[in-house]
């Protein structure tokens, strides 16, 4: 067959993905799974997965895995990395797990330095249980409970998590990124091995909010969603490096 | 001559590879595999530059690129 | 010679955990149980071992599930409010058949209630407080000695049953001091060769999940559950029979309410009422054939818990209704109160007690 210019990464699993047509998560899983296993850290990682699409992530990344009760995989990446310090530990996080239910979680995981890295897949909805409003949905965008659109006065706007997180001293590297295109694809794969790499130095915490698509519950095609996320995410989402602290002595 | 090779078994007929080949060589194919999706395929393997934007945009881990 | 110390029972569990080989302590304050908290904050960190206080109760059991996870013996402790907010932390544990200590030091409810004792968290502590068919193997300490006991028993049972273990005690147990010998060897950790740590070169992947959609692999690890509960049953009953072989009436209590029933039975013996006391010291296993067995021998029952009645419901369910069973309980932070309790003995034996 000849040599490859690019193959399948070791860090995942052959296992077909459950995923819908064009939904993200595959993206994501490849890229943390490239980085992982280029940095060789494939045999001592423990993947932290939530309740949502992604609570089947154990059946794809090559690592051993812990699933969390829906928005306390920041609190179970915790025991988990108190226990194994010399385990490279990470969270999956969707908008609704992170950014709702387990806000208090993720703040507190990073106020208080936990080295372990969160990849959180904003998607702007609650994906698995059928499109229903995340607190990083649109201004304007119609979900199953915001028919008519998300209105601000309700519902308040969309929050942006690196962001906020970027604010509290533990949190070492906070970005936002995107899969939609080939260019932003390399962006996001050098974001999350600079995140990987924060932990790796024990700086503290550090996170990638990856903006993903939902053609399923955005009622697009996967080609129209990539270009949704390009032109109204990034809108409300800019993409970029919000936090990137060395620690001075770097140990 | 570098050239995508598709696990046909596990495309779903996305089509984000075929939106982002420079070439526009990809298309979804009439084949279906076993889950009904029309798979993707590469019309003119000969015009491939090899640059991996099919196989990175992939959800699906379906593409490897081979010199 | 074995060291015997004056302790508060809420730090006689800490003591006891350390010993067991607990090095992982996930905290949240809530009174009436902040002194073991504040005594792992001291003494972990000089062990090696992890203080963590959390920013709730929520993310503490949750904590202990990812330590538990990795196969480290690890607990979390709270009081009734706290302890609510554990019960879906709790059910994932059972489910995930994670071995931990558990400590709740009940307060008076319902609601934010009283920060006095209470004993009104018995339905939520032994007939599955979170969602799911479950059961914590649940033991109720009476004195300092047993906070310090059943702690070391409570991480051998989890870990020889993969399973939480929670020790119910309340208030009063937890502040009140009394002399605790320093001894008991603690059961070592099994082998736990599920526990997450990195594949490190293992065979298979190691996953703690609780996941299961498809209906048939859910009901087989139900009926697995429920043959590990079964077990249990048979192997880890304990209770406390005193003066129960001639006694014409038999208080039923468990915690800090068995230890006044104990007064009250001494009592009522020195005015010539054969009185006898059953204790449950596992609430779960309840030990329902010595009760049953016991149904036959006495003439009637006395419960007496710091409720509006709980444990009242399994006495009158293991017994039968073969004998009439009676109920006194305070609430509100009241102890049970032995004068109290004698009035309602005597009222009983004469005949002229109203249920």
């Amino acid at each position: 067959m000849g040599e490859k210019l690019y193959a399948i990464t070791e860090g995942l699993q052959d296992t077909p993905m459950h995923y819908c047509p064009g939904c993200h998560h595959g993206v994501i899983h490849r890229l943390v799974a490239e980085v992982i296993t280029e940095m060789g850290l494939l045999d001592k990682t423990i993947l932290v997965e939530p309740v949502g699409c992604s609570v089947f992530a154990h059946n794809y990344f090559k690592v051993d895995a812990v699933q969390a009760a829906h928005g306390r995989a920041p609190a179970v990446a915790t025991g988990v990395k108190r226990v194994r310090p010399d385990a490279v530990v990470f969270t999956y996080q969707g908008d609704g797990d992170l950014a709702a239910i387990g806000c208090a979680e993720i703040v507190h995981a990073a106020m208080r330095g936990e080295r372990f890295t969160t990849i959180f897949v904003n998607n702007a909805i609650y994906g698995m249980t059928g499109g229903q409003m995340a607190p990083t949905t649109l201004e304007g965008q119609v979900t199953t409970t915001s028919p008519d659109g998300r209105k601000v006065s309700h519902a308040g706007a969309p929050i942006r998590m690196p962001e906020m997180l970027a604010t509290l001293d533990g949190a070492k590297y906070a970005a936002r990124v995107a899969v939609n295109t080939p260019a932003n694809i390399k962006k996001a794969k050098a974001a999350i091995k600079e995140a990987f790499s924060c932990q790796l130095r024990g700086d503290g915490f550090s996170i990638v909010e990856v903006l993903s698509a939902c053609p399923t519950g955005w009622g697009m095609t996967p080609v129209a969603a990539d270009q949704f996320i390009g032109e109204r995410m990034v809108q409300r989402f800019p993409l970029g490096v919000i936090k990137a602290e060395v620690e001075a002595d770097g140990t | 001559m570098p050239r995508p090779v598709f696990n046909e078994k596990k495309c779903k007929a996305c089509e984000r590879c075929v939106s982002v080949c420079p070439k526009k060589i990809l298309v979804l194919s009439h084949d279906l595999n076993s889950n009904g999706y029309a798979v993707a395929r590469c019309i003119d393997e000969t015009a491939c530059i090899g640059c991996a934007f099919c196989a990175i945009m992939c959800p699906d881990a379906v593409i490897e690129i081979y010199k | 010679m074995v060291e015997k110390v004056l302790m508060k029972g809420n730090e006689a569990i800490g003591e006891a955990a350390l010993r067991a080989g607990c090095r992982y302590y996930f905290a949240y304050p809530i009174t009436p149980q902040s002194e073991l908290p504040e005594f792992m904050a001291r003494e972990l960190p000089k062990r090696g071992g992890v203080f963590l206080q959390a920013e709730s109760e929520i993310a503490s059991v949750n904590m202990v599930y990812g330590a538990a996870a990795c196969g480290a013996r690890a607990m979390t402790s709270s009081s009734s409010p706290g302890f609510s907010l554990k019960q879906e932390g709790i059910s994932y544990l059972a489910a995930a058949e994670l071995p931990c200590l558990l400590v709740n030091v009940q307060r008076g409810g319902p609601g934010l209630g009283t920060i006095l004792p209470g004993q009104a968290d018995y339905f939520q502590a032994t007939k599955g407080g979170g969602h799911g068919d479950y059961r914590l193997l649940v033991l109720a300490p009476d004195s300092v000695q047993e906070m310090y006991d059943f702690t070391l028993l409570g991480f051998a049972l989890a870990d020889q049953y993969r399973m939480p273990a929670l020790l119910l005690a309340d208030g009063a147990l937890g502040q009140m001091m009394e002399a605790v010998k320093l001894e008991g060897e603690p059961k070592p950790a099994p082998d736990k060769p599920w526990a997450v740590a990195g594949r490190r070169g293992r065979e298979k992947l190691n996953v703690v999940q609780t996941l299961a959609l498809d209906r048939d692999e859910l009901e087989a690890h139900n009926r697995a559950l429920q043959d590990k509960y079964a077990l249990v049953r048979r192997n880890e009953v304990r209770y406390e029979a005193l003066q129960t072989e001639d006694a014409d009436l038999v208080l039923v209590a468990y915690g800090i309410s068995a230890r006044v029933a104990k007064s009250a039975m001494a009592k009522a013996r020195a005015k010539g009422l054969k009185v006898g006391v059953f204790r449950p010291i596992t609430l779960f296993p309840f030990p329902e054939e010595a009760l049953f067995a016991l149904a036959k021998q006495t003439n009637a029952f006395l419960v007496a818990e710091m409720s509006c009645g709980q444990m009242l419901e399994d006495v009158e369910r293991v017994t039968c209704c073969q004998k009439p069973v009676h109920f006194y309980g305070r609430t509100g932070g009241h102890l049970t109160n032995v004068e109290e309790l004698l009035e309602r003995i005597e009222q009983i034996m004469a005949g002229k007690a109203v249920r």
